[in-house]
C-alpha cells in the first residue's frame, strides 16, 4: 500500500537521497535527462518518474484540476502536459497567503527512446495525474541462455 | 569503564538525530492560500494523493494540524528514476486565534484539494456601528 513511499524511501536510497540533496544544493538543479526543452526542479506541477521493464510512470502532483481541461500530448519521445489550474477570484476577502500555483503551466518530459506513443495512457486520482507510456519489448533486456 | 560506554554510544545517538532529522526535511509541507471574509476564514491546501481515509485535521487549543499521507499506485518492483516529491507524508500546522470557532470547522476534499473553513464566532464579529 504504501508501495511508492517504499520505493522512494528506502534506506539505501536515503543515501543516495542524501548525496542527491548535497549534489542539488551544489549545482543549484537535477534535470531528468538534461534537455534544451526541459525545465527543471521547481516547475509546476512536481513529477516523479518511475520505470518498470514494461513501462515508464510518470507521475505528476497535480491538485484540482479538470481532467477534461488537461492537454495531453506525446511528439517523438517528448511528453507535453498542459493546462490551467484557476485558484477562484474572493471579492472582498482579505488574503493573508498565496502560496498554491495559479495559472497556467506547461511540462514537457523527455521520455526514454524505446517508448511506444502509441500506447501512452493517463488517468487523474485524488490529484495526481499518473501517465503510463509502454515501452517497446525489444529494449528489454533479455536473458542469455549458456548453451 | 563507564565513561568509555558513553563515548562509544555517542556517535550512534548523534546518527539517529541526523536521521531525525533528516526524515523531518522530507515531509511535505503543503502549500496553502488564507483568506479572510465578514464570516470566516478560509485555508485551502494542495494534498495530491491523499484521500479522505488517510487525511488528518486536528484543532487542538489554539492549533490547526493537518497530516495527510499520499497513497500512490505504484507498480510493484519500480525503479524510481527521477523524484521531486521525495515523501508521501504531508504535514502542517497553523496558529488559531481566539475569535475563530474551531468547533466548527468545515472541510472537504477534492482532488487532493483540502478546503477548511473556520467560522468567526458570532459574538466577535465585525459589527457596524450606526452614527447617530
Amino acid at each position: 500500500m504504501f508501495g511508492f513511499a517504499s520505493a522512494f524511501d528506502g534506506g539505501l536510497l536515503r543515501e543516495f537521497r542524501r548525496l542527491e540533496q548535497e549534489m542539488d544544493e551544489m549545482l543549484g538543479q537535477r534535470s531528468w535527462p538534461a534537455g534544451v526543452r526541459l525545465a527543471s526542479r521547481g516547475t509546476y506541477p512536481p513529477m516523479n518518474v518511475g520505470l518498470t521493464p514494461e513501462n515508464v510512470e510518470i507521475y505528476l502532483f497535480a491538485a484540482g484540476l479538470d481532467p477534461a481541461q488537461l492537454e495531453i500530448s506525446v511528439e517523438k519521445n517528448l511528453l507535453t502536459v498542459a493546462g490551467e489550474r484557476k485558484v477562484p477570484e474572493q471579492k472582498g476577502a482579505t488574503w493573508y497567503r498565496q502560496e498554491r500555483f495559479d495559472g497556467a503551466f506547461r511540462r514537457v518530459i523527455s521520455l526514454p527512446d524505446d517508448v511506444d506513443p502509441e500506447r501512452v495512457t493517463a488517468k487523474y486520482r485524488d490529484g495526481v495525474l499518473q501517465i503510463t507510456a509502454g515501452r517497446r519489448q525489444t529494449a528489454r533486456a533479455r536473458q542469455i541462455q549458456i548453451q | 569503564m563507564a565513561s568509555t560506554q558513553e563515548v562509544a554510544k555517542k556517535p550512534e545517538t548523534e546518527t539517529q538525530g541526523r536521521a531525525q532529522a533528516r526524515e523531518a526535511a522530507y515531509l511535505l509541507v503543503p502549500p496553502a492560500d488564507i483568506f479572510e471574509d465578514a464570516d470566516s476564514v478560509t485555508l485551502t491546501l494542495d494534498m495530491p494523493g491523499v484521500t479522505k481515509e488517510r487525511l488528518k485535521v486536528e484543532a487542538e487549543r489554539d492549533t490547526l494540524l493537518v497530516e495527510g499521507e499520499a497513497a500512490i499506485n505504484v507498480p510493484a518492483g519500480i525503479d524510481p528514476a527521477y523524484a521531486e516529491v521525495r515523501s508521501t507524508r504531508y504535514h502542517r500546522s497553523f496558529a488559531l486565534t481566539g475569535e475563530l470557532d474551531a468547533e466548527r470547522i468545515e472541510a472537504s476534499l477534492r482532488d487532493g484539494v483540502l478546503s477548511l473553513r473556520i467560522p468567526k464566532r458570532a459574538e466577535l464579529k465585525p459589527r457596524r456601528i450606526e452614527v447617530r
